[in-house]
């Protein structure tokens, strides 16, 4: 292991936060997320059996799958979020930059801060645009120039040009496909490593959508992106890979989107994409 | 379809039904009348009575005299509401003091914290808080806030004091303040902490940077209501402030600007608007004196202050209401 992947690992357990070191060069295939055996029950019910698997760094990761197979209990086990529900238990190893989320030295909110999420409804908070894209750089502590930053990461959801002259609003007064872009603004200000998307564009009409879809697109060339879909379109449309999950939580194949959509290996995946259950 | 040629049974009900789901309706409307008219009768009388008062008494002198003394039986008779309103005052900022911050800070405990083993505890708790008569919080300031304050803190304090008063008037009213605070707080959708948690925010930068302020509406009613609550509080304030009506000595700092310490009303035994109300009524009184009237324009003074913070209360909550 290289030390430019130890790094990330370190900076977990303090709550520092670091602008402008990452040094992203074009995209590579190293992994920026790996889970090994993992197993997550909710209560006596198992939600993810014993799922290992390797996400690349600055490439679109799906993972598609029927409702209740387990995808979202997944995307959530990376940056910790299933903490918060009290019968939860995970097993197994969620490594994150060659470090083990899970280990009892990891701080869930310093590891919130290199990955930030994006939910399946717009959940702007009723605060000003401004300060929604500010809110992580406050808590985080950011000191650099915030105003310019917020510029940025509105450009970066593209919604700058819409927004530009109205920073002072309500965030909740936009639409709801412009308030999903104004999260992804807020969930990449912070500058994050990775970016989780549960159902992103899943209470968006199609317009909407698809520009969220574009914007996913631009985003991968930055940050390693794993989004959970239900729309088998969508997965083929902007993902490098695509792991299908099928009920009970097993990871049944999971390889390049093309290989997937166009020639799985396992009968269930194929009769899953064709429309034959699911 | 065998019966389709006979038509279905549309036929108006008898004029017996009709006539009872009138009656129906009638009484119900009646059951509102009642308590729209005992509403504008209270007010009607309270107008009525308090002009009265202010044909006898300047209104210039009501509002800004200092002196208190109605005497009933005749003698110099002053009427002058300034040291009562301070009296009020000190009760309600003094309460204020202890019941928004403790009441904010339990709801922000129950909302955001406790384990839902805890709060079905504590909620219930609250509520008995809330429904314990108002004299028994009088008898306990006095029996034993007093006692123990004048033999801690201050033990130049007077039997009757309005210090004791307040606290316990602070103590009455937290429930109010906790519990339609924790109302508004759980209304937040949880949508907004997940966003929170999401970006790396620790459960108390989730509490009071993104709960707190989206409920910001039902907070402030929830301190508007106790600070009318506490306007009105008459019990505790009999039991543990005693009724003189005293004028604080005013003082003037080097610049000349006047101020009263707040120890010489704290310390001492003060009266309230409510509480001159009562000392009038308790009296052997007969209508259309002086002092009789007077309460009347004394309550119509509490009347307009309250209805004031009612109104202030809706406008905030209109204001400042999200809807998600």
């Amino acid at each position: 292991m290289s030390n430019t992947e130890t790094k990330p690992s370190d900076s977990l357990i303090t709550t520092d936060v670091e602008t402008g070191s990452n040094d992203r060069t074009a995209p590579s295939d190293r992994t920026a997320v790996a889970a090994r055996d993992l197993n997550v029950f909710y209560g006596d019910e198992q939600a993810i059996d014993d799922v290992s698997m390797e996400i690349p760094e600055k490439r679109v990761t799906a993972l598609i799958g029927p409702s209740g197979c387990g995808k979202s209990t997944f995307l959530r086990c990376i940056n910790r979020m299933n903490d918060m529900i009290e019968v939860c238990r995970v097993e197994g190893d969620i490594e994150f930059g060659g470090k083990n989320v899970y280990d009892d030295d990891v701080d869930p909110v310093a590891l919130r801060r290199k990955i930030g999420m994006v939910f399946q409804k717009p959940n702007p908070f009723p605060k000003s645009i401004r300060d929604n894209v500010a809110y992580g750089l406050k808590i985080q502590g950011f000191d650099g120039d915030v105003d310019e930053r917020v510029e940025e990461s509105l450009k970066g959801a593209a919604l700058w040009d819409e927004v530009k002259d109205q920073l002072g609003s309500s965030g909740l007064d936009l639409s709801g496909g412009q308030q999903q872009r104004l999260c992804i603004a807020r969930a990449i200000a912070p500058d994050p490593e990775v970016i989780l998307m549960d159902e992103p564009t899943s209470a968006l009409d199609p317009v909407a959508a698809s520009k969220i879809e574009d914007l996913i697109d631009d985003l991968a060339e930055e940050y390693t992106v794993i989004i959970v879909t239900h729309n088998m379109q969508q997965a083929a449309r902007i993902s490098d890979r695509t792991a299908v999950f099928l009920t009970g939580g097993r990871l049944v194949e999971y390889d390049d989107t093309t290989k997937i959509f166009e020639d799985p290996e396992e009968q269930r995946v194929e009769d899953y994409i064709t429309g034959k259950f699911g | 379809m065998t019966d389709s040629t006979e038509s279905p049974d549309l036929q108006r009900r008898s004029g017996l039904t009709r006539l009872k789901e009138g009656t129906y309706g009638g009484f119900f409307a009646a059951c509102a009348v009642i308590t729209l008219l005992t509403t504008v009768a209270i007010i009607a009388t309270l107008l009525s009575d308090a002009l009265m008062f202010f044909a006898e008494v300047p209104i210039r002198e009501f509002l800004f005299s200092t002196s208190w003394s109605p005497n009933p039986r005749g003698g110099g008779q002053s009427f002058g509401i300034v040291a009562l309103v301070i009296g009020t005052l000190t009760v309600t900022i003094t309460a204020a003091f202890v019941a928004l911050p403790v009441g904010t800070l339990t709801a922000i405990y129950l909302s955001e914290y406790a384990t839902s083993s805890a709060r079905s505890i504590l909620k219930p708790l609250l509520e008995i808080l809330a429904g314990i008569p108002t004299v028994v919080y009088g008898y306990f300031a006095l029996v034993y806030i007093t006692p123990a304050l004048k033999a801690t803190l201050f033990p130049e304090m007077s039997t009757f004091n309005a210090l004791s008063a307040s606290l316990m008037v602070g103590i009455m009213t937290i429930p109010m303040v906790s519990s339609i605070s924790e109302d508004a707080m759980s209304a937040v959708p949880d949508d907004l902490r997940q966003a929170g948690y999401g970006l790396g925010a620790t459960k108390f930068e989730v509490s009071t940077g993104i709960v707190v302020p989206a409920s910001i509406s039902g907070i402030a009613s929830s301190y508007i209501l106790a600070v009318s609550r506490a306007i009105g509080e008459t019990m505790i304030v009999v039991v543990a402030m005693g009724a003189q009506a005293r004028m604080p000595a005013v003082r003037e700092t080097l610049l000349g600007i006047p101020y009263i310490n707040p120890t010489d009303v704290l310390l001492d035994s003060g009266m309230t608007i409510t509480v001159a109300m009562v000392q009038i009524a308790g009296g052997d009184l007969t209508g259309g004196t002086i002092p009789y009237d007077a309460m009347f324009a004394l309550g119509l003074t509490l009347f307009v202050v309250t209805l004031v913070m009612n109104v202030l209360s809706d406008l905030i909550a209109e204001r400042y209401r999200e809807e998600y």
